[in-house]
């Protein structure tokens, strides 16, 4: 739920502001620059990740062992980030991440989480019922697949690294990035190949 | 020794029957400017050794179960930093009214 | 700082000083999450999950050595601790769910101690 923020609370954020400013300790520079690269931050990272992985066994290795090795290996600035954790889904086995007790999320190769995953019902329901949760979402897991739900409770950062589709053969890694959601990166969706897609 | 108290503190949210039967809503909205700029300045006083994200968490699991509820995700952010910035002196509750 | 601030998380810590710096846990270790509720005894800042307290988990691995966040959240000088991953079978955390599924999640290593101490004194 997004609920837009009180007037209350944006002149409490202002007040707050304004003091930081005159005591020295913050600039608006340094804020308008601090959010720029934080607004910069996207899942189609994550999801170039996932692409270049399913293409490139050795990327893939590098993936699973250092997910912040891999992820500076595409050119993203890791530094003071947490480490990043991948979680390989098998055709046994379909990972979903959540964080029970806040909203810990691999910002650094994902962006911002998006409201769901701070919300209080996915909290409280995807580790308790993940089945249930992915099904209101039109991911209905075959009874032959494990659920591994992922509470991310500490000091690593977690990102899925999803199956690659059937009928995906021969395709880019424009194309594969094209076809991996942030949420596939999270587990709450599977990356689909279009129907009737044809390999380019 | 007699049994321990056994609820979970609110934010210790997994499993909570409360939600059991609540939708999740796939709400695609980015982050409004003003979550995008506590954001920001969370990371800004983390930066410069102002505060931890544990010093953070532990600010937003003090706000009262009522509050905590009703406040939006970036009201929590922002009731627990500035909690932590007159905590620390670094700003003071006269220049906050 | 009220003293239940300063004693809470010295209060979760186990018997016997600091923790070891090398693993206490193999990977494939029976574990139980201590039973414990700071929460319950003051203000306090832990990351173990409520639905794990008392439950039995097998250890995946070791992810490193962190600061303990229940020392950082009070901006305390902060020892670093083992971080493990965890495993737990799904079903019996909260008496449904399907067999085969399970849970992962990060928990440090004052929050563990050996699922059967016997077994672990007599492979010592």
């Amino acid at each position: 739920m997004s609920a837009p923020a009180r007037p209350e609370s944006i002149a409490a954020l202002d007040r707050l502001l304004e003091a930081l400013r005159t005591r020295g300790v913050v600039t608006d520079e340094e804020l308008a620059a601090r959010q720029a690269s934080t607004d910069s931050a996207s899942p189609e990272t994550g999801a170039r990740m996932v692409a270049r992985a399913w293409l490139d066994p050795e990327y893939r290795a590098l993936l699973l062992r250092d997910g912040k090795a891999a992820a500076e290996a595409m050119g993203v600035s890791m530094a003071g980030a947490p480490p990043l954790g991948v979680l390989e889904d098998t055709p046994a086995r379909h990972h979903l991440v959540v964080c029970t007790l806040c909203s810990c999320y691999p910002r650094a190769v994902l962006g911002y989480p998006p409201h769901w995953y701070k919300s209080f019902a996915y909290r409280a329901r995807a580790v308790r019922e993940p089945r249930a949760v992915l099904a209101e979402w039109g991911t209905a897991l075959p009874d032959s697949v494990d659920v591994r739900v992922v509470d991310s409770t500490a000091d690593y950062r977690w990102m899925v690294l999803p199956l690659r589709p059937a009928g995906t053969e021969g395709w880019s890694e424009d194309q594969l990035t094209s076809i991996v959601s942030r949420d596939a990166l999270v587990g709450a969706a599977l990356p689909q190949a279009p129907q009737g897609a044809v390999g380019g | 020794m007699s049994e321990p108290d056994r609820t979970p503190a609110t934010h210790d949210m997994g499993g909570a029957q409360r939600f059991r039967c609540t939708p999740v809503e796939r709400d695609e909205e980015p982050p409004d400017e003003f979550g995008r700029r506590v954001d920001a300045l969370r990371q800004l006083l983390a930066q410069k050794k102002l505060m931890t994200v544990d010093e953070l968490r532990r600010g937003i699991e003090s706000i009262p179960e009522d509050e905590y509820l009703a406040l939006t995700y970036y009201e929590r952010w922002l009731r627990s930093i500035t909690t932590l910035m007159l905590e620390k002196g670094v700003v003071s509750p006269e220049e906050l009214r | 700082m009220t003293p239940a601030e300063g004693t809470s998380a010295a209060a979760s810590d186990p018997p016997g000083g600091p923790a070891p710096a090398a693993p206490r846990f193999p990977p494939g270790a029976q574990v139980r999450v201590r039973d414990d509720w700071p929460e319950r005894r003051g203000p306090c800042h832990i990351r173990t999950p409520h639905y794990l307290r008392g439950r039995v988990g097998t250890v995946e691995r070791a992810l490193g050595r962190f600061p303990n966040p229940e020392d950082l959240a009070f901006a305390r000088p902060a020892p670093e601790r083992t971080l493990y991953h965890v495993l737990f079978p799904q079903p019996p955390l909260f008496e449904e769910g399907r067999r085969g599924d399970d849970v992962l999640v990060e928990i440090f290593e004052h929050w563990l101690e050996p699922a059967d101490p016997a077994a672990t004194e007599k492979a010592a």
